[in-house]
């Protein structure tokens, strides 16, 4: 490698930003209409497997059969697995510290990672129910469920 | 006809590793490959084109190199030009898995398969990974690999009994074997009760039980049996290769069950023909980003029962069966190729050139790397001497 002192690198700041938009999909499209406008989550039911899933989808994970119809699921879950973030990244919606917790809403085969609050991390436990808190102004997309937290 | 069990062979010839580094900010990757492809080149004196090297196989990741077609800026440091050369970005490991089907097929004879990562380069890999996830739901929570990890670690950890202690060990004795291994990133020794005392990440993920932020580069020449010989005195054969992937949300998946390496270990094993794996293996190189992913690795590949990682630590089995004595990716390799470095220490192994750090008289080993959050996507490769 060159001697770095005898001609003293250099580094260029870079910047990249990128704006764009991106079809939520059938399911996507009617599951972020309904938690926007009614404060109501859908799943998707695989009446082959017997297994409803969310987040909402067109294909069954296991069997790839075509899921056409959505069903309300929740609004009650359980907690499957938590964490507390303590590290920062400009792409939490949240300032840290902050909890996650996979929670399987009542209705549901699947889970989904989202925020746990008005809980002190200690009391945080697998199995814990819980119940989303929707945000007043509502724009479609997940963070109109602000957070969860316990009954 | 399953590969390994046919005729023909493939060997790994020569490899080259560039050593890992918290950050290379005054190196472009491309002068990082360019000296893993002279090294390449002073071992076995290969050249290019009709007779030489007539493909190439690059690993990188648009996201990181923060470029689109990231081979494109590296197509001329690999003798790409007016050759056929394709890029793996799905994790590098999986450049050893295609540049074997080329050889087997009987497309190409000679595959030089080359790999870059530069993790310092961005502002935070994490950043990177939150990309990893669906644009609508994980993306938008913020989850990336690290939180995704500390998710599946509470899970496993209760599964498996695992304790804070126990991944204080883990890390210490990565570091330990990382200090005997020129290459690795992170090598200074660390006493478990340093572990335990660094602060949360992502509980229970503590800054110490996850891997370093690491640059680095590597470099594999491969051939079909007929021409290993002009490379090599001592090939290494690849006998065994699989891969497997889990679903692709992640709540859908059971986050402790290690699916997805089940597969691919036992479809790896049936190629080679291998019963048991623990029985077989001399040396073993598991892709540990996070020091709980160590003992699940190991469970996945079979050399512990289900829910038993606390045990098998407990029980010396990371000696017993000398797992990543390269000190593994705990002690620092950068995603993308850090399956690509085990592979290259298991190979190291089997020509008996890993210097202070070699088991005698290695015959078989394995090679294991993961990629996707909290090991969606798992590959196996099995080498023998
Ligand atoms: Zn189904």
């Amino acid at each position: 490698m060159d001697d770095l002192n005898q001609y003293q690198p250099f580094e260029v700041d870079q910047h990249l930003t990128a704006h764009g938009n991106y079809w939520a999909g059938r399911a996507g499209s009617r599951f972020y209409r309904a938690l926007r406008d009614r404060r109501r989550i859908l799943g998707s039911p695989c009446r082959n497997c017997r297994k409803v899933f969310w987040p909402p989808r067109s294909i069954c994970t296991f069997c790839f059969s075509e899921l056409r119809e959505m069903v309300e699921i929740g609004p009650l879950g359980t907690v499957e697995t938590f964490t507390l973030v303590t590290y920062a990244e400009p792409v939490h919606p949240r300032p840290a510290p902050f909890i996650y917790a996979v929670i399987r809403l009542d209705g549901a085969d699947t889970g989904m990672a989202h925020f746990l609050d008005e809980v002190e991390y200690e009391r945080v436990h697998v199995g814990m129910r819980v119940r989303p808190v929707f945000a007043p102004q509502r724009k479609g997309n997940i963070l109109d469920i602000l957070y969860f937290k316990p009954l | 006809m399953t590969v390994g069990v046919g005729k023909k062979r493939v060997a790994i010839c020569a490899v080259a590793q560039l050593k890992n580094d918290p950050d290379l900010w005054h190196t472009r990757f491309q002068g990082m490959l360019l000296e893993i492809l002279e090294d390449l080149q002073r071992q076995t004196g290969f050249r290019y084109g009709e007779g030489g090297v007539e493909q190439i196989v690059s690993v990188s990741d648009d996201f990181l190199d923060a470029r689109t077609i990231s081979n494109n800026g590296v197509q001329d440091v690999l003798g790409g030009q007016y050759l056929a050369e394709e890029k793996m970005a799905q994790e590098g490991l999986n450049a050893i898995g295609y540049a074997n089907a080329v050889i087997l097929s009987g497309h190409k004879d000679v595959v030089l398969i080359m790999g870059h990562c530069k993790e310092s380069q961005g502002e935070s890999r994490n950043l990177i990974t939150n990309c990893g996830f669906d644009p609508f739901y994980g993306r938008a929570v913020g989850l990336d690999y690290l939180n995704a990890a500390g998710l599946q670690a509470r899970a496993y950890m209760a599964k498996s009994g695992l304790t804070d202690d126990h991944l204080a060990r883990i890390v210490a004795r990565s570091r330990q074997w990382a200090a005997k291994n020129p290459y690795a990133n992170a090598r200074e020794t660390l006493p478990p009760g340093k572990v335990k005392a660094s602060p949360m990440l992502c509980d229970p993920i503590r800054q110490l039980h996850a891997y370093p932020v690491s640059d680095g580069a590597v470099g594999l020449l491969l051939a079909s049996e007929e021409r290993a010989r002009e490379y090599t005195d001592r090939p290494v054969w690849i006998t065994g290769f699989a891969n497997a992937m889990d679903a692709f949300f992640f709540g859908d998946r059971d986050l402790t069950s290690n699916f997805a390496l089940k597969k691919a270990a036992a479809k790896a094993c049936e190629r080679a023909g291998i019963r048991d794996l623990k029985g077989a293996a001399d040396v073993v190189e598991v892709m540990d980003c996070y020091a709980y992913q160590q003992p699940m690795w190991m469970e996945g590949l079979g050399f512990c029962g289900d829910g038993e990682g606390a045990r098998f630590i407990d029980e010396g089995g990371p000696g017993k069966y000398r797992v990543n004595l390269s000190g593994g990716a705990l002690a620092g390799n950068p995603m993308i190729i850090a399956g690509l470095y085990r592979a290259v220490e298991a190979a190291l192994q089997l020509k008996g050139e890993a210097g202070d750090h070699q088991v005698p008289d290695a015959r078989c080993a394995v090679a294991h790397s993961t990629n996707g959050p909290a090991g969606q996507f798992h590959s196996v490769l099995i080498l023998e001497a």
